[in-house]
């Protein structure tokens, strides 16, 4: 079954009369890859796989799938198949025929694809609901169905719309390992939209961040965390501070940042016009308490809140015009130390934790 | 969580307790009261009422308490009644299959085809327009329309399409049909509006997604998620024709008849006691008739 496809996405644009969802976005998509289209809601992610689906009409540019164009193509011959965010199982049929709904459409007869049906439940084990209604069903096990439907088309890329949302903590752990496992054993492209980043990190090896109808980033999972390109990305990943200041020198590869009635601070990056706004971004996890072994690279603020989280302890700290800066510390370091709100804390970090981020307009 | 559980179940007593303990257990037989003094006086009462004249005996003058079944004997055993019944059946089921056919296709229209919810309702209201007027006025105003030099019949001499007018557009089954179509389609426009309008828009899309055509999903989605709402407008549609009498009357000129025209005829004649065996009868038949159809749909789902 592994006749994966490549979606190439080529400035693609979505407008609804005088609002623009998706504004002519790229993107390629390789073959037998997980890809997981992320961002807040409204940011134009469902749209986008609405249109590699073939249920939203592009208003610009072109979808291929493989070597084939598919922009105009309808839904069902485009070689993708779609898991909608509630499952949208026809509640009037049975498990097996809800299975089988796109055989049934296709004229195969009964006997045959209640097999295929039965074979294909079999692969999410739930062969022995094929008789029950899915309203008989839990919502984990609706899932399993969903994903039946859409696999039982051997489609080249499935399409997953939020198929991890409607299911309880617990679960989406355990389906989200399950969901890797099958792409990996189908060996078919997935691309799967959600508002989650821990998910999008567990799962993806393209993670393509949204906003605003445009693409953020686009890279694996490590390049996101560890070099978010924009503010963007490092605000919505929640792993970095971002600091917004003027560029206001450069020295030994470090890009020199004034924060607004505050300090300086250096990031690694690019060297840019003096004078201009830039961000730069630090670790969460990298922030220590100590006083900083170069200008630039820490600053003394005031501890507005310490939460306790088991194996680290997450510090608020505000101070050199910075009103919210997070520090990820270990509990043995935090208790090695330990400081309460209130207190005036020196806090530090290295130079290789910092990233110049890429200016807005880019 | 067990805190907050525990809370709130020790909290409700202590509020109730400063209030008069009987109030609250009252309260729902109170609320039930005025619909059951309704229903009791003006359907169930009635009701018993029928049933009990029914065994009386009457002559031309009177009725007289008693015990008899003569009156049903009569009814059942006249060729007139079962003549009269099937009448009213075929009435029944012709407009019954028109109603669901142009019913359906109104309400697929106003929830499928109309985008906005405000044009939908602008809409729907415009489908009710004609109840504004009493349906004596509308099955009355198709006479200058129908009739032997009414509007149809003059336009299509003028037109020199015929010679002569057409006798059949008045006073005949197809004007009875006519009629009652106009009367009680909007009473199965409405049902199947409302599960139309339940049905899930990803459920389409789903089957657009698994390759099914237009008539596909109407045909595997739509009609079965629809049957429900077709059930009950059918319930509505079926109960409306087997109890009408006046368009039966109007209609086809007093030379059809239907099984209510029938008990009217009996009443006139101070025939109490026959009109109310055969309401018996009618009511037992339409009973068993939408026990029919609730055994072949499930309308729970729409309740």
């Amino acid at each position: 079954m592994s006749n994966a496809a490549t979606i190439d996405i080529v400035s693609v644009s979505k407008v609804y009369g005088s609002t623009t969802a998706v504004e002519s976005v790229s993107l390629k998509i390789p073959a037998g890859s997980y890809c997981c289209l992320l961002g807040p809601s409204g940011c134009g992610k469902t749209t986008t796989l609405r249109m590699i689906a073939g249920h939203e009409r592009v208003s610009a540019g072109d979808i291929r799938l493989g070597s084939s164009v598919v922009t105009d193509l309808p839904p069902a011959s485009r070689g993708t198949a779609m898991m909608f965010q509630s499952y949208a199982l026809f509640p009037h049929l049975d498990v097996a025929d809800n299975v089988a709904f796109s055989l049934k459409m296709k004229g195969v007869p009964k006997e045959e694809r209640r097999a295929r049906a039965l074979e294909m439940l079999k692969l999410v084990q739930l062969e022995a609901y094929a008789n029950r209604r899915p309203a008989q069903l839990s919502g984990g096990q609706q899932q399993r169905v969903a994903l039946a439907r859409a696999l039982i088309t051997n489609p080249e890329a499935l399409l997953l719309d939020e198929p991890l949302s409607a299911l309880d903590p617990f679960l989406k752990v355990r389906v989200r390992a399950e969901l890797k496992k099958l792409q990996r054993s189908l060996g078919i492209t997935f691309v799967h939209v959600t508002h989650s980043q821990e998910e999008a990190m567990a799962l993806a090896d393209l993670i393509v961040v949204m906003n605003d109808g445009r693409i953020e980033q686009a890279a694996p999972p490590r390049d996101i965390f560890e070099r978010p390109a924009t503010a963007f990305v490092a605000r919505f990943m929640g792993d970095h501070n971002v600091i917004s200041g003027k560029a206001a020198g450069y020295a030994d590869g470090m890009l020199l940042l004034d924060v607004a009635g505050g300090g300086t601070f250096a990031g690694t990056g690019p060297a840019r016009e003096h004078g201009s706004s830039a961000d730069i971004a630090i670790r969460t996890d990298r922030v220590r308490i100590g006083e900083p072994v170069q200008p630039g690279l820490g600053f003394t603020g005031i501890v507005q809140n310490v939460e306790y989280r088991g194996s680290s302890v997450k510090l608020s700290v505000s101070g050199a015009g910075i009103s919210d800066f997070t520090g990820i510390l270990s509990d043995a370091d935090f208790f090695a130390n330990p400081v309460k709100i209130g207190d005036a804390v020196p806090l530090c970090w290295e130079a290789q934790d910092t990233i110049v981020l890429q200016p807005l307009d880019a | 969580m067990a805190v907050m559980i525990e809370d709130t179940t020790a909290a409700a007593p202590a509020a109730s307790r400063g209030r008069s303990a009987r109030l609250p257990r009252m309260a729902p037989y109170l609320q039930a009261l005025p619909l059951t003094l309704i229903l009791g006086l003006f359907l169930l009462l009635p009701i018993i009422m029928i049933a009990v004249v029914s065994f009386w005996d009457y002559d031309f003058a009177m009725m007289y308490p008693d015990f008899m079944t003569l009156n049903y004997e009569e009814t059942l055993g006249s060729w007139v009644t079962w003549k009269t019944y099937l009448n009213t059946l075929k009435y029944a089921v012709l407009v019954w299959a028109i109603t669901l056919f142009t019913g359906f296709w109104v309400a697929y229209f106003l929830a499928f085809y109309v985008r906005t919810t405000g044009m939908q309702m602008v809409l729907f209201l415009v489908c009710t327009v004609p109840f504004l007027t009493s349906n004596i006025i509308r099955m009355i105003s198709w006479i200058p329309v129908l009739g032997r030099n009414g509007l149809v019949n003059s336009m299509l001499i003028e037109g020199g399409f015929i010679s002569a007018p057409i006798e059949w557009l008045l006073y005949s089954d197809f004007a009875v049909v006519l009629a009652m179509v106009h009367l009680y389609t909007l009473f199965i426009v409405v049902p199947i509006f409302n599960t139309l309008m339940r049905i899930d828009r990803s459920l389409i899309e789903a089957a657009r997604d698994a390759g099914a055509s237009d008539w596909q999903i109407l045909w595997n989605v739509i009609i079965p998620l629809a049957k429900p709402g077709m059930a009950i407008g059918t319930i509505f549609v079926v109960t409306l024709v087997m109890a009408d009498f006046s368009t039966v009357q109007v209609m086809s000129g007093g030379q059809s008849a239907s099984v209510a025209l029938m008990m009217k005829n009996q009443m006139s004649l101070m025939q109490y006691p026959a009109a109310a065996a055969n309401a018996v009868v009618l009511l037992a038949v339409v009973l068993l008739m939408v026990a029919g159809i609730l055994r072949v749909v499930d309308i729970r789902k729409e309740l």
